[in-house]
């Protein structure tokens, strides 16, 4: 029970990384970014590159593929949102041009790294573990934990506190409002995508360390699942989103234990289904980006 | 060209021309819901249960091959029913995820459903369909959508898609033309799937999954969805486009699997930033652009 409620923990985390991102941008733009887990799925190649080849320890490593993720996000907003700023149909155009630009770089990837599963090299993933109670702990899952716990504080101070923080809020509230009272709107939005991808992007990084699995097709059921997650936690709600990603985490390990692993997905999409049809707003959906 | 060199071409080009009719009916079906400003992305999941019930009845029963394919195409009509009711309420993006839910369970439910052979799905199922079927079924889709467009039913469904609530002031009933579209919608995704199946033989869970659905979608918006051919239009464009590139990649020798990934998505992203009515207005768009010059010129 000690050792579900760990495992669980441990994978709702990396959700909630992955969730927090998504709904950090649905929250300012009112647009699902499906080029998201192809921003996790990059930099989970990049930690491999830096890693593998260029023998950086993985305490450096992340930090410059959680960068790069920053910086790939701004990108995916400068092709594919912000030319269609304006346009009526903005909506479901923004979701597929997001989707054009996920499968460009998913090509890019399979191009170069080839379709098959990577690992980390042999000892750049700690595998000391410990007892706690009844629970065996990894050193890994205390350090991703403690990761996300760490980038979960960091995102709502910078929110809560920032001026970046609370023109993003603005941006959220009302992009016209926000304009007028003098936020240059476009910065504020490719700042926003600095953030959220640079989040999606250290989820990618602890997910292909704590399966020790990269592949370029690591980020699609992810991205389903971070959609379950945003939407049970509400859309745009960040404290929504962390709790839904760690709810779903603990839900998906206990199925496994209680009901059988080939049932786990269908538990995730089931839930989000109901959460739908009967609390469209989701667990916190009043709780929206401004109050964040 | 002599008649062998022409049957050839044939036998190498056949099913591609089959599997453009397919995607061409799917991407029918992902329009037809779109034309009333819905996104449904479950239609992997109504094509997975046509595909499913035809290849179950074709080995269980001895009906006639018309008979199965009228069940593929009516069983996920009914099923749609009651997934509309609660999920149309939603809008855009929610409804988009809904749906991409009811897919996944779907999928889901036959990879765990030992009586199809789960993951594995069912293999050798009987050869039935031909390639005059699949446009036989295409040609009828796209009558239907023809016929409704200039109709009572068409112009309701425009103004649904322009603005639902003034649609639904001036007496329009949105909530049961969103329903009947998703419904033909639905019978068209089936349609498809059980052609498909009793096209290469095989009915595999994975084939319905997420991926096939954005395929579809690609096609629409591709092809262009402001006119009820464009669909079409985009899925054999981009059907037809993988033919070239294996050509092109054979040369350049880069592998044809993430070139062909890569073209598609330039394509997309090409259309979407600067052909936003698709393919299929390119033609209006060259003679409009013509006029305009000639006008420039006379002038």
């Amino acid at each position: 029970m000690g050792q579900q409620i760990v495992n669980g923990l441990f994978l709702g985390s990396i959700y909630a990384l992955f969730a927090l991102g998504y709904t950090l941008v649905f929250g300012v733009l009112d647009i699902l970014n499906l080029a998201h887990q192809a921003v996790f799925m990059v930099c989970a190649y990049a930690a491999l590159v830096l890693v593998g080849h260029l023998h950086l320890p993985m305490f450096a490593a992340f930090p410059v593929a959680v960068l790069l993720g920053g910086f790939l996000g701004m990108a995916v907003d400068r092709i594919a949102f912000r030319p269609l700023r304006g346009r009526s149909d903005s909506n479901i155009a923004g979701l597929i041009s997001s989707i054009a630009l996920a499968t460009i770089l998913e090509a890019a990837v399979v191009q170069v790294f080839g379709p098959d599963v990577e690992r980390f090299p042999f000892g750049a993933v700690p595998t000391r573990s410990l007892k706690i109670g009844g629970a065996v702990v990894s050193e890994l899952q205390i350090v991703i934990i403690a990761i996300a716990i760490a980038m979960l504080l960091g995102l709502t101070w910078l929110l809560r506190r920032t001026r970046l923080g609370r023109r993003i809020r603005a941006v959220a509230e009302s992009p016209k409002a926000a304009r007028v009272l003098g936020v240059d709107v476009d910065r504020i939005i490719s700042a926003s995508f600095f953030v959220s991808s640079a989040l999606g992007a250290a989820a990618g990084v602890l997910f292909g360390l704590a399966f020790n699995n990269v592949s370029p097709d690591m980020g699609r059921s992810v991205e389903l699942k971070g959609l379950a997650v945003i939407v049970l936690g509400g859309m745009g709600s960040m404290p929504g989103a962390a709790l839904a990603g760690v709810a779903l985490g603990l839900l998906e390990v206990f199925t496994v234990a209680w009901v059988g692993s080939s049932y786990r997905d269908a538990v995730a999409f089931g839930v989000l289904f109901l959460v739908l049809v009967l609390r469209p707003r989701g667990l916190l959906g009043s709780a929206a980006l401004r109050e964040a | 060209m002599t008649s062998s060199s022409l049957q050839d071409l044939w036998l190498t080009y056949q099913s591609t021309v089959a599997f453009i009719g397919l995607n061409g009916l799917l991407a029918l079906s992902v329009y037809t819901t779109l034309s009333c400003g819905q996104l449904s992305l479950a239609q992997a999941a109504f094509m997975a249960i046509g595909a499913y019930v035809s290849a179950i009845l074709t080995f269980h029963s001895g009906a006639p091959f018309a008979v199965n394919l009228a069940v593929a195409t009516l069983l996920p009509a009914l099923v749609s029913v009651p997934l509309g009711l609660p999920v149309l309420r939603l809008k855009g993006v929610f409804l988009a995820i809904a749906t991409i839910g009811f897919g996944e369970v779907v999928r889901i439910f036959f990879v765990n459903l030992d009586y199809t052979n789960g993951a594995l799905g069912l293999t050798a199922v009987p050869q039935r369909t031909s390639i005059w079927m699949i446009y036989a079924a295409l040609g009828t889709a796209l009558f239907v959508l023809w016929r409704i467009r200039g109709s009572r039913a068409g112009y309701a469904l425009e103004a649904i898609r322009e603005d639902e609530p003034a649609a639904r002031t001036m007496g329009i009933d949105a909530a049961r033309y969103k329903l009947a579209m998703l419904a033909l919608g639905a019978a068209f995704a089936g349609l498809a799937g059980a052609l498909e199946a009793h096209y290469t033989y095989m009915v595999s869970p994975s084939t319905y999954s997420f991926t096939r659905v954005v395929d579809m979608l690609v096609y629409a918006v591709v092809g262009g969805t402001s006119v009820f051919y464009g669909p079409v239009v985009g899925a054999a464009f981009l059907t037809a486009l993988p033919e070239v590139l294996r050509e092109i990649s054979a040369r350049v020798g880069l592998a044809p699997g993430p070139l062909r990934l890569f073209v598609n998505g330039a394509v997309l992203l090409a259309v979407i930033l600067f052909l936003p009515e698709g393919i299929s207005s390119l033609p209006r768009r060259i003679r409009d652009r013509l006029r305009a010059r000639r006008e420039a010129h006379a002038a």
